[in-house]
Protein backbone atom coordinates (compact mmCIF):
# COMPACT_ATOMS: atom_id res chain seq x y z
CA UNK A 1 0.00 0.00 0.00
CA UNK A 2 1.51 3.51 -0.44
CA UNK A 3 -0.73 6.35 0.51
CA UNK A 4 0.82 9.99 -0.96
CA UNK A 5 0.64 11.92 2.81
CA UNK A 6 -0.91 15.39 2.38
CA UNK A 7 0.49 18.54 4.53
CA UNK A 8 -1.37 21.53 5.57
CA UNK A 9 0.18 23.55 2.57
CA UNK A 10 -2.00 21.01 0.39
CA UNK A 11 -4.97 21.07 2.31
CA UNK A 12 -4.92 25.22 1.83
CA UNK A 13 -4.00 25.36 -1.82
CA UNK A 14 -7.46 22.95 -2.28
CA UNK A 15 -9.39 25.50 0.46
CA UNK A 16 -8.31 28.88 -2.37
CA UNK A 17 -11.24 26.90 -4.30
CA UNK A 18 -13.54 27.75 -1.40
CA UNK A 19 -12.26 31.54 -1.42
CA UNK A 20 -13.00 31.32 -4.73
CA UNK A 21 -16.67 30.15 -4.82
CA UNK A 22 -16.43 33.15 -2.21
CA UNK A 23 -15.13 35.50 -4.06
CA UNK A 24 -18.07 34.92 -7.13
CA UNK A 25 -20.38 35.06 -4.74
CA UNK A 26 -19.37 38.37 -3.88
CA UNK A 27 -19.33 39.38 -7.69
CA UNK A 28 -22.28 38.27 -8.37
CA UNK A 29 -23.93 39.44 -5.18
CA UNK A 30 -25.10 35.43 -4.75
CA UNK A 31 -25.57 36.33 -0.98
CA UNK A 32 -23.85 33.08 -0.54
CA UNK A 33 -20.08 33.88 1.12
CA UNK A 34 -20.82 34.01 4.38
CA UNK A 35 -23.17 30.47 4.24
CA UNK A 36 -20.12 29.15 1.96
CA UNK A 37 -17.65 29.94 4.79
CA UNK A 38 -19.20 29.02 7.57
CA UNK A 39 -20.36 25.50 5.90
CA UNK A 40 -16.56 24.84 4.87
CA UNK A 41 -15.11 25.63 8.30
CA UNK A 42 -18.07 23.83 9.91
CA UNK A 43 -16.66 20.98 7.30
CA UNK A 44 -13.01 21.40 8.81
CA UNK A 45 -13.85 21.09 12.16
CA UNK A 46 -16.21 18.03 12.29
CA UNK A 47 -13.66 16.19 10.25
CA UNK A 48 -10.73 16.94 12.19
CA UNK A 49 -12.66 16.01 15.09
CA UNK A 50 -13.76 12.74 13.78
CA UNK A 51 -10.15 12.22 13.06
CA UNK A 52 -9.30 12.44 16.37
CA UNK A 53 -12.15 10.41 17.93
CA UNK A 54 -11.39 7.43 15.57
CA UNK A 55 -7.99 7.53 15.90
CA UNK A 56 -8.43 7.29 19.60
CA UNK A 57 -11.28 4.63 19.39
CA UNK A 58 -8.82 2.63 17.17
CA UNK A 59 -6.19 2.91 19.72
CA UNK A 60 -8.74 1.35 22.66
CA UNK A 61 -10.00 -1.27 20.05
CA UNK A 62 -12.61 -1.76 23.34
CA UNK A 63 -16.26 -2.99 22.84
CA UNK A 64 -17.71 -1.12 24.80
CA UNK A 65 -16.17 2.34 23.70
CA UNK A 66 -17.00 1.38 19.82
CA UNK A 67 -20.58 0.13 21.16
CA UNK A 68 -21.19 3.59 22.48
CA UNK A 69 -20.04 5.43 19.01
CA UNK A 70 -22.02 2.76 17.23
CA UNK A 71 -25.32 3.83 19.69
CA UNK A 72 -24.12 7.87 19.23
CA UNK A 73 -24.41 7.63 15.02
CA UNK A 74 -27.20 5.34 15.48
CA UNK A 75 -29.29 8.22 17.55
CA UNK A 76 -27.57 10.73 14.96
CA UNK A 77 -29.45 9.07 12.31
CA UNK A 78 -32.33 8.66 14.00
CA UNK A 79 -32.37 12.66 14.64
CA UNK A 80 -31.77 13.05 11.26
CA UNK A 81 -34.24 10.76 9.55
CA UNK A 82 -37.17 12.21 12.10
CA UNK A 83 -35.84 15.99 10.93
CA UNK A 84 -37.04 14.94 7.55
CA UNK A 85 -40.59 14.66 7.98
CA UNK A 86 -43.03 17.10 6.95
CA UNK A 87 -45.61 15.19 9.43
CA UNK A 88 -44.46 13.39 12.36
CA UNK A 89 -45.67 10.85 14.65
CA UNK A 90 -46.62 12.41 17.62
CA UNK A 91 -45.01 11.78 21.10
CA UNK A 92 -42.42 9.10 21.69
CA UNK A 93 -43.23 7.58 18.01
CA UNK A 94 -41.70 10.73 16.57
CA UNK A 95 -38.56 9.36 17.09
CA UNK A 96 -39.16 6.05 18.27
CA UNK A 97 -40.13 4.16 14.91
CA UNK A 98 -37.16 5.61 12.43
CA UNK A 99 -34.57 5.29 15.08
CA UNK A 100 -35.60 1.91 16.42
CA UNK A 101 -35.94 0.27 12.71
CA UNK A 102 -32.21 1.79 12.02
CA UNK A 103 -31.35 0.40 15.06
CA UNK A 104 -32.27 -3.10 13.99
CA UNK A 105 -31.09 -3.29 10.89
CA UNK A 106 -27.98 -1.52 11.32
CA UNK A 107 -26.82 -3.87 14.01
CA UNK A 108 -28.26 -6.85 12.53
CA UNK A 109 -26.37 -6.38 9.12
CA UNK A 110 -22.78 -4.95 10.47
CA UNK A 111 -22.42 -7.92 12.94
CA UNK A 112 -23.61 -10.10 10.13
CA UNK A 113 -20.93 -8.67 7.78
CA UNK A 114 -18.52 -8.80 10.43
CA UNK A 115 -18.30 -12.05 11.79
CA UNK A 116 -19.04 -14.08 8.70
CA UNK A 117 -17.75 -12.04 5.43
CA UNK A 118 -14.75 -9.09 6.61
CA UNK A 119 -13.78 -11.23 9.86
CA UNK A 120 -11.73 -9.08 11.49
CA UNK A 121 -9.96 -9.76 14.44
CA UNK A 122 -11.65 -9.11 16.73
CA UNK A 123 -14.73 -8.69 14.85
CA UNK A 124 -15.62 -5.48 16.60
CA UNK A 125 -12.13 -4.04 15.84
CA UNK A 126 -13.47 -0.44 15.27
CA UNK A 127 -11.85 0.42 12.03
CA UNK A 128 -14.17 -2.10 10.21
CA UNK A 129 -17.14 -1.78 12.61
CA UNK A 130 -17.04 2.14 12.36
CA UNK A 131 -17.38 2.69 9.14
CA UNK A 132 -19.01 -0.53 7.60
CA UNK A 133 -21.73 0.62 10.41
CA UNK A 134 -22.10 4.55 9.21
CA UNK A 135 -22.13 3.37 5.69
CA UNK A 136 -25.11 1.14 6.42
CA UNK A 137 -26.59 3.48 8.58
CA UNK A 138 -26.64 6.52 5.64
CA UNK A 139 -27.90 4.13 3.23
CA UNK A 140 -30.51 2.84 5.66
CA UNK A 141 -31.26 6.14 6.85
CA UNK A 142 -32.75 7.73 3.21
CA UNK A 143 -34.83 4.59 3.10
CA UNK A 144 -36.40 4.90 6.25
CA UNK A 145 -36.73 8.58 5.97
CA UNK A 146 -38.27 8.46 2.54
CA UNK A 147 -40.65 5.17 3.10
CA UNK A 148 -41.87 7.05 6.55
CA UNK A 149 -42.80 10.61 4.97
CA UNK A 150 -44.75 8.41 2.03
CA UNK A 151 -46.20 6.26 4.52
CA UNK A 152 -47.91 9.16 6.07
CA UNK A 153 -48.43 11.77 3.51
CA UNK A 154 -50.16 8.84 1.90
CA UNK A 155 -52.20 7.74 4.45
CA UNK A 156 -53.02 11.59 4.55
CA UNK A 157 -53.77 12.05 0.79
CA UNK A 158 -55.50 8.53 0.66
CA UNK A 159 -57.49 9.03 3.94
CA UNK A 160 -60.49 8.18 1.88
CA UNK A 161 -60.25 5.54 0.19
CA UNK A 162 -58.58 3.87 3.43
CA UNK A 163 -61.45 4.39 5.16
CA UNK A 164 -63.65 3.34 2.35
CA UNK A 165 -62.01 -0.12 2.63
CA UNK A 166 -62.28 -0.18 6.18
CA UNK A 167 -66.39 0.23 5.72
CA UNK A 168 -66.57 -2.24 3.63
CA UNK A 169 -65.17 -4.66 6.46
CA UNK A 170 -61.10 -4.46 5.22
CA UNK A 171 -58.74 -4.99 8.02
CA UNK A 172 -56.47 -2.21 8.98
CA UNK A 173 -53.88 -4.06 7.66
CA UNK A 174 -55.79 -4.69 4.21
CA UNK A 175 -57.20 -1.31 3.75
CA UNK A 176 -52.97 0.10 4.24
CA UNK A 177 -51.47 -2.16 2.10
CA UNK A 178 -51.97 0.44 -1.50
CA UNK A 179 -49.99 3.06 0.96
CA UNK A 180 -47.55 0.35 2.41
CA UNK A 181 -46.73 -0.89 -1.00
CA UNK A 182 -46.23 2.57 -2.18
CA UNK A 183 -43.90 3.55 0.95
CA UNK A 184 -41.41 0.44 0.72
CA UNK A 185 -41.01 1.08 -3.15
CA UNK A 186 -40.32 4.99 -2.02
CA UNK A 187 -37.66 3.87 -0.05
CA UNK A 188 -35.68 1.02 -2.05
CA UNK A 189 -35.83 3.26 -5.05
CA UNK A 190 -32.46 4.98 -4.08
CA UNK A 191 -30.64 1.48 -3.32
CA UNK A 192 -32.00 0.14 -6.72
CA UNK A 193 -30.57 2.99 -8.45
CA UNK A 194 -27.39 3.46 -6.63
CA UNK A 195 -26.56 -0.29 -7.40
CA UNK A 196 -27.84 0.33 -10.95
CA UNK A 197 -25.31 3.17 -11.69
CA UNK A 198 -22.83 2.26 -9.76
CA UNK A 199 -19.68 1.93 -12.07
CA UNK A 200 -20.77 4.04 -14.78
CA UNK A 201 -22.32 7.26 -12.93
CA UNK A 202 -20.58 7.20 -10.23
CA UNK A 203 -17.35 5.78 -8.59
CA UNK A 204 -18.64 4.85 -5.35
CA UNK A 205 -16.85 6.41 -2.76
CA UNK A 206 -15.41 3.60 -0.48
CA UNK A 207 -13.87 2.16 -4.03
CA UNK A 208 -12.22 5.12 -4.39
CA UNK A 209 -10.80 5.81 -1.15
CA UNK A 210 -9.70 2.48 -1.67
CA UNK A 211 -7.80 2.85 -4.49
CA UNK A 212 -6.51 6.12 -3.86
CA UNK A 213 -5.30 4.32 -0.28
CA UNK A 214 -2.89 1.65 -2.95
CA UNK A 215 -5.63 -1.12 -3.05
CA UNK A 216 -5.84 -3.29 -6.17
CA UNK A 217 -8.77 -2.12 -8.07
CA UNK A 218 -10.14 -5.96 -7.97
CA UNK A 219 -10.28 -5.98 -3.90
CA UNK A 220 -11.21 -2.86 -3.95
CA UNK A 221 -14.07 -3.56 -6.43
CA UNK A 222 -15.09 -6.67 -3.99
CA UNK A 223 -15.41 -4.64 -0.95
CA UNK A 224 -17.56 -2.48 -2.63
CA UNK A 225 -20.05 -5.43 -3.94
CA UNK A 226 -19.97 -6.38 -0.42
CA UNK A 227 -20.61 -3.45 1.01
CA UNK A 228 -23.75 -2.49 -1.10
CA UNK A 229 -24.79 -6.10 -0.61
CA UNK A 230 -24.76 -5.39 2.99
CA UNK A 231 -26.36 -1.50 2.02
CA UNK A 232 -29.35 -3.16 0.16
CA UNK A 233 -29.78 -5.57 3.07
CA UNK A 234 -29.71 -2.64 5.70
CA UNK A 235 -32.09 -0.85 3.80
CA UNK A 236 -34.94 -3.54 3.13
CA UNK A 237 -34.64 -4.55 6.91
CA UNK A 238 -34.87 -0.72 8.57
CA UNK A 239 -37.35 0.21 5.87
CA UNK A 240 -39.85 -3.23 6.33
CA UNK A 241 -39.55 -2.52 10.04
CA UNK A 242 -40.03 1.27 10.11
CA UNK A 243 -43.07 1.15 7.58
CA UNK A 244 -44.70 -2.13 9.30
CA UNK A 245 -44.67 -0.11 13.05
CA UNK A 246 -45.62 3.37 10.99
CA UNK A 247 -48.38 1.66 9.46
CA UNK A 248 -49.62 -0.22 12.56
CA UNK A 249 -49.23 3.47 15.00
CA UNK A 250 -51.64 4.68 11.83
CA UNK A 251 -54.33 2.27 13.06
CA UNK A 252 -55.49 0.97 15.88
CA UNK A 253 -57.10 -2.49 17.17
CA UNK A 254 -60.74 -1.64 16.38
CA UNK A 255 -59.02 -1.28 12.48
CA UNK A 256 -59.70 2.70 12.80
CA UNK A 257 -57.19 5.13 10.51
CA UNK A 258 -55.90 7.31 13.67
CA UNK A 259 -54.15 10.57 11.87
CA UNK A 260 -55.02 12.25 15.08
CA UNK A 261 -51.41 10.41 16.14
CA UNK A 262 -49.89 12.62 13.92
CA UNK A 263 -48.71 16.15 14.92
CA UNK A 264 -48.86 19.40 12.81
CA UNK A 265 -47.76 20.06 9.29
CA UNK A 266 -44.03 20.52 10.10
CA UNK A 267 -42.53 24.16 8.58
CA UNK A 268 -39.76 23.02 5.78
CA UNK B 1 -82.31 -4.06 14.80
CA UNK B 2 -79.77 -2.03 15.45
CA UNK B 3 -79.27 -0.42 19.27
CA UNK B 4 -77.61 2.90 19.97
CA UNK B 5 -76.58 3.65 24.01
CA UNK B 6 -75.02 6.69 25.44
CA UNK B 7 -72.73 6.79 22.11
CA UNK B 8 -70.45 9.94 22.25
CA UNK B 9 -67.19 11.53 21.26
CA UNK B 10 -66.16 14.93 21.20
CA UNK B 11 -68.49 16.52 19.40
CA UNK B 12 -71.14 14.11 19.80
CA UNK B 13 -73.37 13.98 22.90
CA UNK B 14 -74.77 11.05 24.46
CA UNK B 15 -77.02 9.62 21.84
CA UNK B 16 -79.89 6.55 22.10
CA UNK B 17 -81.13 5.37 18.70
CA UNK B 18 -83.20 2.72 18.05
CA UNK B 19 -83.68 1.25 14.19
CA UNK B 20 -86.11 -1.40 14.19
CA UNK B 21 -85.28 -4.50 11.26
CA UNK B 22 -87.36 -3.18 8.36
CA UNK B 23 -87.46 0.52 9.55
CA UNK B 24 -85.96 3.49 8.09
CA UNK B 25 -85.31 6.01 10.23
CA UNK B 26 -84.01 9.95 9.20
CA UNK B 27 -81.88 12.33 10.43
CA UNK B 28 -81.37 15.65 9.41
CA UNK B 29 -79.57 18.88 10.78
CA UNK B 30 -77.24 22.05 10.02
CA UNK B 31 -73.47 21.24 8.35
CA UNK B 32 -71.42 20.41 11.20
CA UNK B 33 -74.12 19.36 13.55
CA UNK B 34 -72.46 16.29 14.06
CA UNK B 35 -74.74 13.86 11.53
CA UNK B 36 -71.54 12.30 9.81
CA UNK B 37 -69.98 12.22 13.40
CA UNK B 38 -72.84 10.18 14.80
CA UNK B 39 -72.35 7.68 11.63
CA UNK B 40 -68.62 7.65 12.09
CA UNK B 41 -68.99 6.50 15.51
CA UNK B 42 -71.72 3.99 15.06
CA UNK B 43 -69.64 2.11 12.53
CA UNK B 44 -66.40 2.57 14.93
CA UNK B 45 -64.39 4.59 13.04
CA UNK B 46 -63.06 7.23 15.48
CA UNK B 47 -62.23 6.65 19.43
CA UNK B 48 -66.28 6.46 20.98
CA UNK B 49 -67.69 5.40 23.84
CA UNK B 50 -70.82 4.06 24.24
CA UNK B 51 -72.79 0.40 23.57
CA UNK B 52 -73.77 -0.22 20.05
CA UNK B 53 -75.37 -3.93 19.00
CA UNK B 54 -76.95 -5.17 16.26
CA UNK B 55 -79.73 -8.36 16.19
CA UNK B 56 -78.79 -8.68 19.79
CA UNK B 57 -74.77 -8.82 19.57
CA UNK B 58 -72.64 -6.34 20.58
CA UNK B 59 -70.13 -4.52 18.48
CA UNK B 60 -67.54 -4.74 20.90
CA UNK B 61 -67.52 -8.15 21.16
CA UNK B 62 -66.82 -8.83 17.96
CA UNK B 63 -64.00 -7.47 15.45
CA UNK B 64 -64.13 -4.28 14.16
CA UNK B 65 -63.99 -5.52 10.12
CA UNK B 66 -67.28 -8.33 11.15
CA UNK B 67 -68.85 -5.01 12.59
CA UNK B 68 -68.67 -2.86 9.74
CA UNK B 69 -70.23 -6.00 7.22
CA UNK B 70 -73.41 -6.10 9.34
CA UNK B 71 -73.46 -1.86 9.87
CA UNK B 72 -72.43 -0.42 6.42
CA UNK B 73 -71.84 3.57 6.46
CA UNK B 74 -71.68 4.97 2.81
CA UNK B 75 -70.57 8.60 3.31
CA UNK B 76 -71.68 11.82 1.42
CA UNK B 77 -68.08 11.55 -0.27
CA UNK B 78 -66.64 7.85 -0.56
CA UNK B 79 -63.69 6.88 -1.33
CA UNK B 80 -61.91 4.64 -3.72
CA UNK B 81 -58.41 2.53 -3.68
CA UNK B 82 -58.23 1.32 -7.20
CA UNK B 83 -58.35 2.55 -10.48
CA UNK B 84 -61.38 0.61 -12.20
CA UNK B 85 -65.07 0.22 -10.58
CA UNK B 86 -65.62 -2.92 -11.07
CA UNK B 87 -62.50 -3.81 -8.64
CA UNK B 88 -64.01 -2.15 -5.95
CA UNK B 89 -66.83 -4.85 -5.96
CA UNK B 90 -65.83 -8.58 -4.60
CA UNK B 91 -67.81 -10.02 -6.97
CA UNK B 92 -68.40 -8.09 -10.08
CA UNK B 93 -70.94 -10.61 -11.49
CA UNK B 94 -73.28 -9.67 -8.55
CA UNK B 95 -73.00 -6.40 -8.96
CA UNK B 96 -74.12 -6.17 -12.57
CA UNK B 97 -78.07 -6.53 -11.89
CA UNK B 98 -78.01 -4.23 -9.21
CA UNK B 99 -76.08 -1.59 -11.45
CA UNK B 100 -78.99 -1.84 -13.82
CA UNK B 101 -81.52 -1.42 -10.77
CA UNK B 102 -79.34 2.05 -9.96
CA UNK B 103 -79.61 2.93 -13.51
CA UNK B 104 -76.18 1.89 -14.56
CA UNK B 105 -75.11 0.35 -17.27
CA UNK B 106 -74.09 -3.11 -16.40
CA UNK B 107 -70.70 -1.73 -18.52
CA UNK B 108 -70.30 0.72 -15.63
CA UNK B 109 -68.05 -1.97 -13.77
CA UNK B 110 -64.95 -1.25 -16.48
CA UNK B 111 -65.40 1.98 -16.60
CA UNK B 112 -62.46 4.10 -14.82
CA UNK B 113 -62.90 5.90 -11.57
CA UNK B 114 -61.48 9.08 -12.20
CA UNK B 115 -64.43 10.08 -14.72
CA UNK B 116 -66.91 9.32 -12.92
CA UNK B 117 -69.69 11.93 -12.09
CA UNK B 118 -70.48 12.64 -8.60
CA UNK B 119 -74.33 11.09 -9.03
CA UNK B 120 -72.38 8.17 -10.82
CA UNK B 121 -69.95 7.79 -7.79
CA UNK B 122 -72.88 8.18 -5.41
CA UNK B 123 -74.58 4.88 -6.90
CA UNK B 124 -71.43 3.06 -7.42
CA UNK B 125 -70.78 3.44 -4.00
CA UNK B 126 -74.13 2.22 -2.74
CA UNK B 127 -73.98 -0.57 -5.14
CA UNK B 128 -70.88 -1.51 -3.33
CA UNK B 129 -71.95 -0.83 0.23
CA UNK B 130 -75.34 -3.16 -1.13
CA UNK B 131 -73.49 -6.20 -2.36
CA UNK B 132 -71.88 -7.22 1.11
CA UNK B 133 -75.85 -7.87 1.93
CA UNK B 134 -76.06 -5.66 5.27
CA UNK B 135 -78.35 -6.18 8.56
CA UNK B 136 -78.23 -1.80 8.95
CA UNK B 137 -77.16 0.51 6.04
CA UNK B 138 -75.97 4.40 7.34
CA UNK B 139 -76.31 6.51 4.18
CA UNK B 140 -75.52 9.99 4.60
CA UNK B 141 -77.00 11.90 1.75
CA UNK B 142 -77.65 9.03 -0.76
CA UNK B 143 -79.26 11.09 -3.48
CA UNK B 144 -77.61 14.69 -3.21
CA UNK B 145 -76.16 14.78 -6.29
CA UNK B 146 -78.67 12.69 -8.32
CA UNK B 147 -81.65 14.27 -10.62
CA UNK B 148 -85.20 13.79 -8.76
CA UNK B 149 -85.57 10.77 -11.41
CA UNK B 150 -82.78 8.92 -9.79
CA UNK B 151 -83.15 10.16 -6.65
CA UNK B 152 -86.52 8.63 -6.98
CA UNK B 153 -85.06 4.94 -8.10
CA UNK B 154 -82.81 5.23 -5.10
CA UNK B 155 -85.35 5.72 -2.92
CA UNK B 156 -87.57 3.05 -4.20
CA UNK B 157 -84.57 0.28 -3.84
CA UNK B 158 -84.18 1.22 -0.60
CA UNK B 159 -87.80 0.96 0.39
CA UNK B 160 -87.57 -2.63 -0.84
CA UNK B 161 -84.22 -3.15 1.30
CA UNK B 162 -86.40 -1.87 3.91
CA UNK B 163 -89.37 -4.50 3.05
CA UNK B 164 -86.51 -7.23 3.18
CA UNK B 165 -86.06 -6.33 6.91
CA UNK B 166 -82.47 -3.80 6.95
CA UNK B 167 -82.64 -1.18 9.05
CA UNK B 168 -81.81 2.11 7.60
CA UNK B 169 -80.42 5.12 9.12
CA UNK B 170 -80.41 7.83 6.60
CA UNK B 171 -79.05 11.91 6.94
CA UNK B 172 -80.76 13.84 4.60
CA UNK B 173 -81.40 17.61 4.14
CA UNK B 174 -84.26 16.88 2.25
CA UNK B 175 -86.98 17.13 4.24
CA UNK B 176 -89.27 15.35 1.33
CA UNK B 177 -87.42 12.49 1.34
CA UNK B 178 -87.30 12.38 4.68
CA UNK B 179 -90.87 12.42 5.02
CA UNK B 180 -91.38 9.60 2.10
CA UNK B 181 -88.70 7.31 3.25
CA UNK B 182 -88.96 7.32 7.46
CA UNK B 183 -91.82 7.01 9.79
CA UNK B 184 -89.73 8.24 12.64
CA UNK B 185 -87.38 11.54 12.11
CA UNK B 186 -84.39 13.28 14.59
CA UNK B 187 -82.72 16.18 14.38
CA UNK B 188 -79.44 16.97 15.12
CA UNK B 189 -78.15 20.05 16.78
CA UNK B 190 -74.83 21.15 18.25
CA UNK B 191 -74.07 17.59 18.70
CA UNK B 192 -76.88 16.70 20.34
CA UNK B 193 -79.93 14.15 19.06
CA UNK B 194 -83.43 14.87 19.53
CA UNK B 195 -86.80 13.68 17.58
CA UNK B 196 -88.30 15.69 15.29
CA UNK B 197 -91.74 16.07 13.94
CA UNK B 198 -94.17 13.05 13.97
CA UNK B 199 -91.55 11.04 15.52
CA UNK B 200 -91.70 9.14 19.03
CA UNK B 201 -88.25 8.76 21.03
CA UNK B 202 -86.02 5.63 20.41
Amino acid sequence: MSVVPLSYVDIGLAAVLLFMNAALSLALRLGLARRLLVAGARMVVQLTLIGLVLKALFEFASPTFTALAALIMVLFAGREAMARQERRFTGFWTYGIGTGSMMAAGIIVTVFGLTTQISPDPWYDPRYAIPVLGMILGNTMNGVSLGLDRLVSGAVVQRAAIEAQLMLGATATQAMRGVTRESMRAGLIPTINGMAAAGLVSLPGMMTGQILAGVEPVEAVKYQILIMFLIGGGTGLGLLAAVLLGARRLTDSRHRLRLDRLGAKADS
Amino acid sequence: MLKIRGLMRPGLEAADLDVAAGECVAVSGPSGAGKSLLLRAIVDLDPNQGDVAIDGMKRDAMPAPEWRRRVVYVPAEAGWWAERVGEHFPDPAIAAPLMTRLGLPAAALEWEVARLSTGEKQRLALARALVMSPRALLLDEPTSGLDPETAMTVESMLHERVADGIAILIVTHDAKQAERLAKRRFRMAKGKLSPAGGGGGP
